[in-house]
């Protein structure tokens, strides 16, 4: 059972998938329990494959018994096993969460809509835990068609908006394909680990640096990096929003995830730094994503697309410490895939409660929420102070790498901006708080009144993932040592 | 140059082959052209695919029947790399089910606003 861990975390949700909609055809109501008990079981096979990396090293696992550089290899150490612990945690908490929201924004879909949300979990461990370029392909296909499917469901424009993510996604993943084309040219191998022992003797070659240039443009697209983000807003504005919230923070980490992968796995280090000199430019990109992103949420009026842009800058700080290629930056964005990921998850949870309880989402219409939905706006200020970045806090200790890594790199200006957009940050999360807490003192307008908003709580289910999601934010600020001196710091690969 | 260019021809028609996709999924109004610019995209994709695993005067990569005798030494330049063909395959699949989605979506919006084309619908989102 142990040793099977790694394909039990994939097919688990895959099998699952498929009898969902033969359980929901006879009975709608045990869909719910069902992908639960699916992703429990998966979550539990991550946490023993991150409890075996830890004690004996890194899991090989064949598929079909064929040997690496033929057959399509499994392969879990540190990095992979933190990220996929990460992916099966948040899916579970989102489907926790989905129970009701998806009740009142899909009543007729459910078993159709919990079969595809269980493939796009399977595409995103899928990504995660394989050794295979083209299998990754594959992954990523199956976690963006779902993807499409999703966020195809959601409210007026989703369609719209899905299809132009369709496009853009195409572009994507046809590039990842070509530079795995160009890459399988130029070495006859697939394999990741062979890739790594047989590339640098090609490095000079120009058929590598084009499937290099396709590769991480492919991703970043995937990612919606700051100027490929263009699908991005639209699409995870109008999706459900327990869509959202499954989608936000997984997609974006796991490609940051595959972007850490082909840099500094597949190639070595020195290859994205001094042959072909790609993490300077894409930590300039990423300068620019944070501030953009920033900029564009404090514009909005809309909590969802506030969040969306917060997103885009989150996604700038994920590239940034990739970018920044030193071991505090490394830190730094491996730590950040945790935290963000909890902190995304949180935001998008939390907006979706409100849209639940209160029907809107525009910001000026918040007044008295914290008397209506108390613990839900505790959270949301929790999460806030995290992505300002406010100790002890998690968001606080990855801006810390983060900053470090610039000092040590010293790029005073990247430092600069990280700073600087946890100004904005402030501005950003105090402004919604201001609309939330304080009450508005008019004159002629009677006080009193303003106190008798009956409380009107999110429902458990909804609520009990917004707060332990919570505490984790806050849990991972105060663990953050213990989790980079038993995880990250071997993650992070071995020459810096 | 000429020399250079049509003893590669495949790729080149790829290439030209993906920038017609990449024109038409980016500068088409349409919707329905978009979705055809897609899949002409990935079209090219394969047929770069395809090249790479082909050679020429090479034989199937069956062991039994292409070089007769079983005690022969296998020489692995007759054969053609099937690998890339068979990657293809799969990329079909994932094409195909591209197209579903896709199509499915355009369904969904052609319903909501009754036209395809994209600006009248942008309009009718706003």
């Amino acid at each position: 059972m142990i040793e099977q861990a790694p394909v039990l975390i994939v097919v688990i949700p895959l099998i699952f998938a498929f009898i969902t909609p033969l359980i929901g055809w006879r009975r709608k109501e045990l869909c719910y329990p069902w992908i639960i008990l699916a992703l429990t079981l998966s979550t539990f096979c991550s946490v023993i494959a991150l409890l075996t990396v830890i004690d004996t090293g890194v899991i090989h696992y064949h598929l079909g018994g064929w040997l690496p550089p033929w057959g399509i290899e499994y392969v879990v150490d540190y990095l992979s096993a933190f990220v996929l612990v990460i992916v099966s945690f948040i899916s579970l908490t989102v489907a926790v969460y989905s129970k009701k929201s998806v009740e009142q924004e899909l009543p007729d879909k459910i078993p159709y809509f919990y079969t595809i949300f269980l493939l796009q979990i399977t595409g995103f461990l899928g990504i995660v835990v394989t050794g295979d370029m083209f299998n990754l392909f594959v992954f990523l296909e199956i976690a963006s068609l779902a993807g499409y499917a999703l966020i195809a469901v959601g409210e007026e424009g989703a369609p719209m908006a899905s299809f132009k993510y369709v496009i853009m996604g195409t572009i994507g993943a046809s590039f990842y394909l070509l530079g795995v084309g160009y890459l399988y040219m130029a070495t006859g191998s697939l394999n990741m680990a062979d890739l790594a022992s047989l590339l640098p003797d090609l490095y000079g070659s120009k058929v590598v640096l084009v499937a290099f240039t396709f590769l991480i443009v492919g991703v970043a697209i995937k990612m919606a990096l700051f100027p490929l983000h263009g699908w991005l807003p639209d699409a995870y504005e109008k999706a459900p929003s327990s869509v959202s919230a499954l989608l936000a923070p997984l997609m974006t980490k796991v490609a940051a995830y595959v972007m850490i992968r082909i840099m500094f796995t597949v190639f070595r280090p020195y290859f994205s730094i001094e042959v072909f000199p790609v993490t300077t430019i894409l930590s300039w990109i990423a300068a620019a994503a944070i501030l953009y992103g920033a900029l564009m949420a404090l514009a909005q009026t809309d909590l969802k697309r506030m969040f969306v842009y917060v997103l885009i800058s989150e996604v700038g700080y994920l590239v940034l410490g990739v970018g920044l290629a030193n071991k505090n930056g490394l830190t730094g964005t491996i730590l950040h895939i945790l935290n963000d990921a909890f902190m995304v998850v949180a935001l998008f949870m939390i907006v979706g409660a409100i849209v639940y309880r209160c029907g809107t989402r525009e910001i000026s219409q918040f007044r008295n929420l914290h008397r209506k939905m108390p613990f839900t706006m505790a959270a949301f200020v929790i999460v806030g102070l995290s992505v300002v970045g406010i100790p002890p806090t998690c968001g606080f200790f990855s801006k810390w790498y983060l900053i470090l890594g610039a000092v040590d790199a010293s790029q005073w200006v990247l430092a600069g901006v990280l700073v600087l957009s946890s100004l904005l940050n402030a501005i950003l999360f105090f402004r919604v708080i201001e609309y939330a807490y304080i009450e508005p003192r008019n004159g002629h307008d009677s006080g009193g009144e303003s106190l008798v908003v009956a409380r009107e709580e999110a429902p458990l289910s909804m609520l009990i993932p917004i707060i332990s999601v919570t505490a984790g934010v806050v849990l991972f600020g105060l663990l953050s040592g213990r989790i980079i001196s038993t995880v990250i710091q071997f993650a992070i690969p071995a020459c810096f | 140059m000429i020399d250079f260019i049509v003893s590669k021809y495949n790729y080149w028609i790829y290439i030209v082959l993906m920038m017609i996709g990449f024109y038409a999924m980016i500068g088409k109004r349409n919707l329905i052209k978009k979705i055809i610019g897609m899949n002409i995209f990935q079209t090219a994709v394969i047929l770069f695919y395809v090249s790479i695993g082909c050679k020429r005067g090479g034989t199937l990569p069956i062991l039994e029947y292409a070089h007769g005798h079983a005690g022969e030494a296998i020489q692995a330049s007759a054969y053609i790399n099937p690998l890339p063909h068979v990657l293809m395959l799969t990329a079909i699949v994932v094409m195909v089910s591209t197209l579903g989605v896709a199509i499915a979506i355009v369904i969904m919006i052609y319903l909501k606003y009754n036209t395809l084309e994209e600006d009248e619908i942008l309009k009718a989102v706003k």
